[in-house]
């Protein structure tokens, strides 16, 4: 069962024409190794002008199926082109290597099918936004549907999980929304600062800070950290679950995976996030605190006196009642898009950033429908 | 065996004396055999008995505790995967559960290995992974096609269409069958004897699959309590008196199989 010999030092494939007239001579080894050096050269060789070829093989040492192919295809286009070749001295076992690929491998290849014009392009995007949009809207109304299944009958509430999602989501998310909170505390009493000096006006540092957390960057800041941190886990964990098929065996054994899975992380993160914005305002006026010190001279005890009077209870509401909204929303696209994942692993991370590039765009284009109903309602 | 001597020169895998121990447990207490050029061999055993462990070490994926594996005549215990890089050429694998890379079609899952190891053209690529997936059986439509849009089958073939794409001497085949309807099966075992009669392989397989050996091993080794338990052909093997090979093949399943296989005959 020797069908290959072994390639020697310059065990390369060789074709060349031979001294009778119509007749080329093949040697040396036809093998995926052999055959790199001879492809372009077959390219570019000159085939004797007869109609009658005699193609002499004797002096194939080796073949292996890359090699019968590539001879297969440069007898096929010799034919093409009107010429008739005949093979000889070609070894019995390279011969049905030759006719194995030649009966595997159609004359004609399958026509591949034209790439969609652009206007065919649009027209599917488009049409694939309407489904997502359409896609998103029911799973909406399913969650809300499960939600006020829930309400009605509270044993059907996961608290386990929903506990175990306020930890991951909520606690766990404390030191980095802080952090980042308080730098930009920082960097807005910092930008104020050099402003507010030129008009003598140090003290309003306090209202240029406390306001601009409590009612915008606080919420937003908070969710599109969490969105960051959470929505992609929880998409990338129901896209797994949906590729390893436990959706399905949860849907068997009669399990609503929205009750499993997505309740318990919408209740979660609707609790987590007004919470974390609290605890962001409070980390992000201190930055401005300790800003405020260092370049305008406001201590802390007079900085806090004009937080008084500076944020309104309302404003700071309007905040904190943003998040709940944001939350909800950073869960919903996490999980729909969770669940929008097929078969493979590849699709896990693109719903994953699916999932996080639309909760951020969505938080923001909310936060700005805020925005303009509130100032509508002159609040 | 008379021809031991022979056997010993045209080995492309041999092991000898290994043992291996998998967080603890001795998985392989001494473990020898060897397979010829040539043939298709089969090792079977009980689940958990180290048989993927064995292939695994085999293709430098794992490592024994001591002893040895020679493939193509050179040790490969203790090769890094950069040493193992020329023998890794002259080999394919395919995995249990065909292991395609999901990002990627089936045809450039074989053209991706071409790329890696050749100086080949482009066009010549795809040509080459169309006839390596023509040569498994499957249409040339499953070509284009993502593994997630391919049944069980199918997906077996394709990997079986990458781990031939560089033309390799030797196959690892880790549970061909596993996981297929009896006629998808069926269709494995054909083109296992088919590939190793056309292309002059070498097969070392890993299976549960009764049918399978029937049809398709040449050699059969039973691996068991760390060792090897038998070796031989089926027919051999099935005439053993050895307690755990018995049950093995006469356990209600083995019966069947056997049946099954003598009324072909």
């Amino acid at each position: 069962m020797t069908r290959r010999a072994v390639p020697g030092p310059n065990g390369e494939a060789q074709i060349h024409r031979g001294n009778a007239p119509g007749e080329a001579r093949c040697g040396g080894t036809w093998t995926l190794r052999g055959i790199a050096s001879l492809e372009p050269r077959l390219e570019a060789f000159s085939w004797p002008a007869e109609k009658e070829l005699a193609l002499d093989c004797s002096e194939i040492a080796a073949m292996d199926t890359s090699g019968a192919w590539l001879l297969q295809r440069t007898l096929r286009a010799l034919e093409r082109r009107d010429h008739h070749v005949r093979l000889h001295g070609l070894r019995t076992e390279f011969d049905a290597l030759l006719k194995l690929v030649a009966s595997r491998v159609p004359e004609k290849r399958a026509p591949t099918p034209p790439a969609p014009g652009a206007l065919t392009r649009i027209g599917q995007q488009a049409w694939r936004g309407l489904v997502n949009t359409s896609g998103m809207l029911s799973f909406l109304g399913e969650a809300t549907a499960a939600l006020l299944r829930a309400l009605v009958q509270p044993r059907r509430i996961r608290w386990k999980a929903i506990l175990h999602n306020l930890q991951t989501g909520g606690f766990e998310a404390l030191p980095i929304t802080g952090l980042l909170s308080f730098l930009l505390g920082i960097v807005i009493a910092y930008q104020g600062a050099e402003q507010l000096r030129r008009f003598g006006a140090n003290i309003y540092i306090a209202d240029l800070v406390g306001l601009s957390m409590v009612r915008e960057l606080s919420p937003l800041i908070t969710a599109i950290i969490v969105a960051g941190r959470s929505g992609s886990a929880y998409t990338a964990q129901i896209g797994t679950m949906k590729v390893t098929e436990e959706i399905d065996a949860l849907r068997t054994i009669g399990v609503a995976p929205l009750d499993l899975l997505v309740l318990p992380k919408m209740l979660a993160l609707i609790v987590a996030l007004p919470l974390l914005t609290v605890y962001t305002d409070i980390m992000g006026i201190f930055g401005g605190m300790v800003m405020a010190r260092a370049q305008l001279d406001v201590g802390f005890g007079t900085f806090v006196d004009r937080l008084d009077d500076a944020i309104t209870l309302r404003s700071y509401l309007i905040g904190v009642g943003k998040a709940p909204v944001f939350a909800a929303i950073i869960a919903l696209v996490g999980c729909y898009q969770g669940f929008q994942t097929t078969g493979s692993a590849d699709s896990v991370g693109r719903q994953t950033t699916k999932s996080v590039v639309q909760a951020i765009f969505l938080v923001i284009v909310t936060d700005a429908l805020f925005s303009i109903a509130f100032s509508w309602f002159k609040l | 065996m008379s021809d031991a001597g022979q056997r010993a020169v045209d080995a492309v895998v041999e092991v000898r004396n290994l043992r291996t121990r998998l967080g603890g447990a001795v998985v392989h207490e001494d473990v020898s055999l060897s397979v010829c050029r040539g043939e298709i061999f089969a090792l079977v055993g009980a689940s958990g008995c180290g048989k993927s462990t064995l292939l695994r070490e085999a293709i430098v994926l794992q490592q024994p505790e001591s002893g040895s594996i020679r493939v193509f005549g050179q040790e490969v215990v203790g090769l890094s995967d950069e040493q193992a890089l020329p023998l890794r050429r002259r080999w394919g694998v395919m995995f249990e559960r065909g292991a395609l890379f999901s990002s990627l079609t089936v045809t450039e899952n074989v053209a991706m290995v071409l790329q890696e190891h050749t100086a080949l053209g482009k066009r010549l690529i795809d040509e080459n992974a169309a006839v390596k997936i023509a040569l498994t059986g499957l249409p040339a439509d499953a070509g284009p096609k993502y593994p997630s849009e391919l049944s069980g089958g199918m997906r077996k073939r394709a990997a079986l269409a990458r781990a031939l794409a560089l033309d390799p001497e030797l196959l690892f085949l880790d549970e061909p069958t596993a996981g297929l309807d009896p006629l998808s099966a069926t269709g494995i075992d054909e083109l296992v004897r088919h590939l190793r009669d056309a292309l002059g392989l070498s097969i070392m397989m890993v299976t549960h699959d009764l049918d399978l050996l029937w049809r398709a091993a040449d050699r059969v080794a039973v691996l068991g309590d760390g060792r090897i338990l038998g070796t031989g052909t089926m027919a051999e093997l099935a005439r053993s008196d050895h307690p755990l090979i018995h049950e093995y093949f006469y356990g209600p399943r083995g019966r069947a199989a056997r049946e099954q296989a003598w009324k072909h005959e």
